[in-house]
């Protein structure tokens, strides 16, 4: 009898995937009442309902997403790994032809030499420079109260440009097309995640002996339900699914942040000549950005209460347009000069090295003439994920940090963060770690917690010193502005650091 | 067939053996299961009490943050020095994901298989072995739990019986093992005898010094806590050149050393010259032995 038993047992065994009948034999045979009858009922559930077991579970296909299976599909360690995008936008199935001809998307992406870099490794960047994008290489920023301002350019730290704007459509179908270039397996569920269990512990597992899967295929896996009634498992699952995270909900993991009570207007807008600058006004009601787009176009990026956003949404192209030339001219105070305060005589012994930019004059922004797409207004938060990783769980991107659109930064961390995660998760397989082990992927967040959180705070910073107008605030703020135009070291520090590069924005 | 008959049957006694259960035997517990017309399933809510308990022995034993951390630390460092030692000796190409498809390696004192499990990741044909028994239990729970590394053999048995089984492998590990056994060079030769002509064997112990006694015994059992009192004993520990001399006369030449460093401010360990505390071996046992 028990000879006959064996055999049907080592039958079923080689069926499926190999594995040590130990711990899932002893519960399923204490847990039936014959070694037969479970035999069967396994042999079934083999053939028909074991749902499909992936490495890692991205929910979430968008830039900083896809810009992770990317990354992976480009390493030797980490391309062979199974990856399931969990996304219901179905841009992401069918592959999204973009035209240059199209009208420009408003929704761009300012990206920094560092994100450009992690692209270019990736083969991911030449599908960006295939379509519209625009380099930039100077920078000027100024307030409202005339008394400082800033220029940058990229010849202060030898580079050839400060970043690079490109709509994100552009940005998310080169990432795609990089992937499609590679053999990289990919499996994408048109569906949205509506349960989560991460199965942190062997005697969860061993509990939860009413599951119909095998014990070796829901171990050391989160099971992930879909909204289409299916669910796969994976490893790991990564949330990538943007400030409203479900999957950070879901995993219980708390924020810390606050609203700005400020929205973002945000538009495409056309010139008569190309703008090859990427210009930055503080108002007292908030910042407006305009960002080069290439051809005639330009973005604005324009913070304001949400009252005043309401209602310059509603207003006629041309009043909104003379409300954008007048925000970004003579609206709210006069232009800056060089020699108020006399600060440039108060830095002038502080200057070890002159930088090309400091003698360049304050220049107008191009005057706007059209509007090119429909504004669309945002309301602006920072929110800061308490915890990025636990067992089998990270957040990347807007998951796990929400920041003041104020430089475009946003997707270069979700970038920075997708490209840091990628070479842990290689690291790990070297070393043939659970990619879900937590000791791993706390790595990731150690890496990436202090660089979102020091840029989170400068933004912030910048954000609430603009958000009083008060005299003697303005005249600090001002001469902070020229003490950045002026003092070199400084001055490139700035830089390097709003371009990517992993330095505190302190002295050297 | 009937060996793997033999040894479930051996898992399920080992399984009432470790829980003292009264009520229940191996033998009739087995039958229950097998006939359950004679015998309704009554004990089988126990049996689940007692998985599930045992399951929580493993997932103490396998916690990062738990009384093992300390091994679960330093693992990364030990593999990266074994992943690339082997890599070179065995000729695999250090840019794959599964380095060690191939090779057959046995982990002799693997515990709750730490290491075991990171080999059959990188694609080795793993032989775990314990002399206690419990430790093979929490590694064939932990293990079977993964496709990757449910492959694993774990057996509750010594080196000296695999050796008197004529088992051979291409590597051998021994990692924080050897401090442990009565007899080193026994042990050794043990280890040279489960070695193929050509193979490789690892051993990893902690150095006879002051700095070891003062920080694998007073900083690590007395001050961190980080071991129980008594784990180790500083009078049995071996020098590295003690270890290449007993390893030489078992006939595994020691080819290449490293020191494993504590960094206190990251908590991590890393690879480097400084062999007075911990310390990894690699030796090849030459063809003609």
């Amino acid at each position: 009898m028990n000879r006959v038993v064996k055999k049907t047992l080592s039958n079923v065994f080689a069926l499926k995937i190999p594995r040590k009948p130990f711990c899932t034999e002893a519960v399923k045979v204490a847990g039936s009442t014959s070694v037969e009858a479970f035999n069967e009922l396994e042999k079934n559930q083999t053939f028909s309902k074991v749902s499909p077991q992936y490495d890692i579970a991205i929910v979430g296909g968008g830039m900083v997403g896809i810009a992770l299976a990317c990354f992976l599909a480009s390493m030797p360690m980490t391309k062979l790994l199974r990856v399931a995008i969990i996304d219901s936008n179905p841009a992401l199935g069918s592959s999204l032809h973009i035209k240059k001809e199209d009208p420009p998307d408003p929704r761009v992406s300012t990206v920094t030499p560092a994100s450009i870099s992690f692209l270019q490794d990736a083969g991911a960047w030449k599908y960006v420079e295939k379509n519209r994008h625009a380099y930039f290489s100077k920078m000027q920023v100024w307030d409202y109260t005339g008394l400082g301002y800033a220029r940058y350019n990229a010849r202060d730290v030898d580079k050839d440009f400060l970043g690079c704007v490109a709509e994100n459509k552009v940005l998310h179908n080169a990432l795609l097309s990089s992937i499609k270039d590679s053999d990289f397996k990919t499996t994408i569920y048109p569906s949205r995640l509506t349960a989560m269990s991460l199965n942190t512990s062997s005697k969860s597992m061993v509990e939860n002996t009413t599951s119909e899967e095998p014990l070796s295929a829901r171990g050391h896996s989160a099971e992930l339900q879909l909204s289409d009634g299916s669910s796969i498992y994976a490893k790991l699952v990564v949330g990538a699914d943007g400030g409203k995270s479900h999957v950070r909900d879901l995993a219980g993991i708390k924020t810390t942040g606050w609203n700005y009570s400020q929205n973002a207007i945000i538009c495409t807008v056309e010139h008569t000549s190309e703008n090859g600058c990427a210009w930055q006004r503080f108002l007292p009601t908030g910042p407006i950005a305009l960002l080069p787009m290439g051809d005639k176009f330009s973005n604005i990026v324009w913070t304001m209460s949400p009252t005043e956003s309401n209602n310059r949404k509603s207003l006629t192209e041309e009043e909104f347009l003379k409300g954008v030339n007048s925000a970004l001219n003579y609206g709210h105070g006069p232009h800056p000069t060089s020699s108020l305060l006399g600060t440039r005589d108060m830095f002038s012994w502080f200057k070890l090295d002159e930088t090309i930019s400091t003698n360049e004059f304050f220049e107008i922004p191009p005057k706007v003439t059209r509007l090119a797409s429909e504004r669309m207004v945002f309301p602006l938060s920072l929110r800061h994920a308490n915890s990025y990783a636990s067992k089998r769980l990270v957040l990347i991107g807007d998951a796990a940090h929400t920041v003041h659109p104020l430089a475009g930064q946003g997707v270069n961390l979700g970038f920075g963060d997708a490209f840091s995660l990628s070479r842990i998760i290689a690291e790990g397989i070297a070393l043939g770690s659970d990619i879900g082990e937590v000791n791993l992927l706390k790595k990731y967040e150690a890496e990436r917690k202090s660089a979102n959180i020091m840029m989170m705070a400068i933004l912030d910073g910048f954000q609430k010193a603009y958000s009083i107008d008060f005299g003697p605030l303005n005249i600090l703020r001002g001469a902070a502005f020229h003490g950045a135009n002026y003092i070199s070291p400084l001055k490139k520090s700035i830089i390097s650091y709003a371009s990517g590069e992993h330095k505190l924005p302190i002295f050297f | 067939m009937a060996s793997n008959h033999v040894r479930n049957l051996n898992r399920i006694i080992t399984i009432h053996r470790i829980f003292h259960n009264p009520l229940l035997n191996a033998r009739s517990f087995f039958s229950d299961a097998s006939l359950p017309q004679t015998h309704p399933s009554h004990p089988s809510s126990l049996k689940d009490n007692e998985l599930a308990k045992f399951a929580s022995i493993a997932d103490t034993w396998w916690d990062s943050e738990g009384p093992f951390k300390p091994l679960h630390v330093m693992n990364p460092t030990r593999l990266t020095f074994i992943r690339s030692a082997l890599c070179r000796h065995f000729k695999k190409d250090p840019y794959s994901a599964k380095p060690f498809e191939g090779l057959k390696i046995v982990d002799v004192g693997c515990g709750g298989g730490i290491l075991s499990e990171p080999l059959a990741r990188l694609g080795a044909t793993v032989t775990g072995v314990d002399a206690v028994e419990k430790n093979i239990k929490i590694a064939q729970l932990h293990a079977g739990l993964d496709p990757a590394t449910s492959t694993i053999e774990f057996c509750c048995t010594t080196a000296e019986k695999l050796v008197e089984e004529g088992r051979k492998f291409d590597a051998v590990m021994a990692l924080e093992v050897i401090e442990h056994v009565a007899d080193p060079a026994e042990f050794c030769k043990s280890l040279a005898a489960l070695t193929d002509p050509d193979g490789a064997t690892v051993i990893s112990t902690i150095n006879r010094s002051m700095r070891a006694y003062a920080t694998a015994i007073v900083a690590a059992e007395y001050v961190l806590r980080w071991l129980p009192k008594g784990t180790h004993e500083w009078s049995s520990f071996l020098t590295p050149e003690e270890l290449v001399l007993i390893l030489q006369r078992a006939g595994i030449n020691v080819e290449e050393m490293a020191g494993f460093v504590y960094n206190p401010v990251t908590g991590r360990w890393s690879l480097s010259d400084d062999i007075s505390v911990n310390f990894i071996a690699f030796g090849t046992k030459s063809k003609n032995t």
